[in-house]
């Protein structure tokens, strides 16, 4: 089971590789809605530092809900995504292995990127480092959240503003836990309250999306 | 003696159904009114005004029941899809896709006249606060499954990918109830708790226990009505429906 994860992560994020522009737009998307920011809101550094735990967790939901869509949709054009289906290995651990190259393709740049991004908004260096840790913690509960999602709408016409319409309400929680560990640590707070809860949620999505995600793909591929 | 047992299997079947729909409707139609006159000529003539809110409580008649049946019909959806799911019956299926509408409904109500009575006794129409927001939400959930089911041509994979995310979004629900004591903010607190003394007086709790029962009887009528649409409209081509709207012509 192990050895199909690991080869279902190696195809996709090979497959990702080679087509970089998907991968690279929906970093860019992320950063350009991040610096739209300041431009609509005005440049005072602590206005700024208040709305930077909301501001970078949104566009970080954005962005992901942004390549949501291409998680199963070429598999599903060329038909390997039938032909994946039909190996004896559990779809849920491949759907799993689909959903982990996702996150490593765009989630993972992401968190490595938010940092950057909250020196600009004045963010104090210890915040910074629970930027890191939320987001680290949150971004693979957005891909397992929305991998559900991506299966239910898989075809439909107009799939990609379904999918955000489905999936967005699913992912409060994640944004309240996320900014909130932020949030508090800036206000000299402990965090780690919400990083507990946010890890729980990603615990329970890791439980249960890769199989609710399974159960999608079988009803939309029927 | 041997006892007759009713076939309830019977009912699962479109066909058997809809007459049967039929005739509970206005069973279910008379009780709404009869409760919802009792209901309201309590609640604003014999009720007496709140020690500290004055008039403007009144609005709680509306409100909690709204709020509830917005909860209440989500997780009966979302059985009703689970049943779909499990045993594969097109009629659970029409059922949950009947409730949606009138959970978005009263969830839509219940958020209206919170703003309403927001106004009066914070001073804001709206306000950040856990059950506020969890109830947008909520309205949020209504409204992606309604657009997921339409959004799908098929009505078998409708029927079962809505099914899924009605069981999805289910999980939100505990969320909702529980998020009171875990955000304790603006919001009072429930009025109504088991297994305490409920903290209203006693005839403001009947007025308000006989709207409930009133939104409830509402609630069942008007899913019953949209139901037998939606049978007649996906069995139209089955020699039943096209019987029956011969004669309806």
């Amino acid at each position: 089971m192990l050895a199909t994860l690991r080869w279902v992560i190696q195809r996709d994020a090979t497959l990702a590789w080679r087509g970089r522009a998907g991968v690279l737009s929906t970093l860019f998307f992320f950063v350009i809605v991040v610096s739209l920011f300041p431009l609509g809101v005005g440049p005072e550094l602590n206005v700024l530092r208040t709305i930077a735990p909301g501001v970078v967790w949104v566009a970080a939901l954005l962005a992901s809900m942004l390549s949501l869509e291409r998680m199963f949709s070429h598999d599903y054009a060329d038909g390997s995504l039938e032909q994946l289906m039909l190996t004896p290995q559990p779809l849920s651990v491949v759907v799993l292995g689909k959903i982990v190259a996702h996150w490593l393709v765009t989630g993972a740049p992401l968190v490595l990127m938010a940092p950057v991004l909250g020196l600009q908004f004045g963010v104090p260096p210890g915040a910074l480092l629970t930027l890191l840790a939320s987001l680290l913690l949150g971004t693979p509960a957005l891909s397992l959240i929305g991998a559900v999602g991506a299966a239910l709408t898989l075809g439909l016409r107009g799939g990609g503003v379904l999918v955000s319409l489905l999936v967005l309400p699913l992912c409060i929680p994640v944004l309240i836990f996320g900014a909130g560990a932020v949030e508090a640590s800036i206000t000299g707070a402990s965090a780690e309250s919400h990083l507990s809860l946010l890890g729980a949620v990603l615990v329970l999505a890791l439980l249960f999306a890769p199989w609710a995600t399974a159960a999608a793909l079988r009803i939309s591929m029927e | 003696m041997a006892r007759r047992k009713i076939n309830w299997y019977k009912y699962t079947s479109p066909a058997n159904f809809y007459p049967l729909a039929g005739k509970l409707i206005p069973f279910f139609a008379v009780l709404t009114a009869v409760l919802l006159a009792v209901g309201l000529y309590m609640g604003f003539f014999v009720a007496p005004p709140d020690a500290v809110q004055g008039e403007a409580y009144r609005i709680i008649y509306i409100h909690v029941p709204a709020a509830w049946m917005a909860m209440f019909l989500y997780l009966l959806m979302a059985v009703y899809a689970g049943l779909g799911l499990a045993f594969n019956a097109r009629i659970w299926a029409m059922m949950a896709a009947a409730i949606a509408p009138t959970g978005a409904m009263f969830a839509f109500l219940s958020l209206w006249t919170g703003a309403l009575w927001g106004k009066p006794m914070w001073g804001t129409w709206w306000v950040w606060d856990a059950r506020l927001t969890s109830t947008l939400i909520l309205f949020f959930l209504y409204l992606g499954f309604i657009s997921l089911q339409s959004a799908i041509e098929d009505t078998r994979r409708a029927d079962r990918a809505g099914a899924l995310l009605a069981l999805v979004g289910a999980v939100n629900v505990p969320i909702i109830y529980f998020s009171v004591q875990w955000w304790n903010t603006l919001h009072q607190g429930a009025s109504l708790r088991l297994g305490q003394k409920p903290s209203i007086a006693p005839i403001m709790l009947t007025a308000l226990l006989i709207m409930i029962a009133a939104c409830w009887m509402y609630s069942i009528t008007v899913t019953l009505m949209r139901v037998r649409n939606i049978i007649l409209e996906r069995e139209r081509h089955a020699p039943w429906a096209a019987e029956l709207q011969g004669e309806l012509k």
